[in-house]
């Protein structure tokens, strides 16, 4: 049961996707429940996850860059 | 001495373009044309528009104002030619010619004519802008992972096998990624 800080960190973010399993989520609210550290961590975590949806970003793919810096070297 | 730090100053760097400021750029554009595809094709011509005014780069702004000050004509230009057909295009351009900045891009002086109402709006743009610019100071695996899987959605499953990493290593970059991004964003947004 016992993890470790950076390792609850992790599961807090993996939880901000949904990806966290019921374990994860008992080791992780455990966690929340004796340490302050984490619980501020934990809103921020929720605060950004926030933020993005928030901000409607858009990001081009990572082929699209790839093509995008394919052409720009022919030109240079 | 002083030579080499004002040429240090006036250099640009187009090979790292698409890496740094391609997103930024995105967003910009996408912000003002509503439409992916498009936004796409004014960033590229931002860039190539970019590389043929280098000689023109004065060093008075940094690389990605100035690339947004070329990308911002290139949405005037794109309005400009879908409306032209019907006579609507309009474009004011205020350009003064006996001020200091006689002879510096025209965009800086250009009133943004697709400025958005609402506060919220502009926020949320002010917000997607600051977000971008965290990111781009992300290492670049780090940027791909997150950007990959917050903004684009993808499953992780999909994620690993395109980077060839395992969901531990990706959960471990996510998370980086995050702390780094609240850090940068602390003071304003949090």
């Amino acid at each position: 049961m016992k993890i470790s800080r950076e390792k609850a960190k992790e599961l807090c973010t993996k939880s901000q996707y949904g990806e966290a399993t019921w374990w994860e989520l008992l080791q992780l609210n455990v966690y929340v429940l004796l340490f302050k550290e984490c619980a501020d961590f934990s809103a921020k975590n929720r605060k950004l996850t926030s933020l993005c949806d928030k901000a409607n970003l858009n990001t081009l793919s990572e082929s699209e860059k790839e093509s995008m810096k394919k052409d720009l070297e022919k030109h240079l | 001495m002083v030579l080499l730090k004002t040429m240090v100053a006036y250099e640009l760097h187009p090979e790292k373009w698409v890496d740094q400021y391609a997103d930024y750029l995105f967003n910009y554009a996408v912000a003002r044309v509503s439409d992916a595809e498009i936004a796409k094709d004014l960033v590229q011509e931002t860039f190539f528009a970019g590389l043929n005014s280098a000689k023109n780069y004065k060093g008075d702004a940094a690389e990605r104002t100035w690339l947004i000050a070329i990308l911002k004509r290139k949405v005037i230009d794109h309005y400009r030619k879908i409306n032209s057909k019907k006579g609507k295009a309009e474009v004011r351009i205020n350009y003064n010619a006996s001020s200091d900045a006689e002879g510096d891009w025209l965009e800086e002086q250009v009133a943004d004519p697709f400025s958005k109402d609402g506060a919220s709006t502009i926020e949320n743009e002010e917000l997607g802008m600051a977000i971008q610019e965290c990111i781009s100071k992300l290492p670049k695996k780090q940027a791909m992972v997150f950007n990959m899987k917050t903004i684009q959605g993808m499953s992780t499953e999909d994620i690993c096998n395109e980077l060839g990493i395992n969901p531990s290593n990706l959960w471990v970059m996510i998370h980086r990624a995050r702390t780094t991004l609240m850090g940068c964003m602390n003071q304003t947004w949090f």
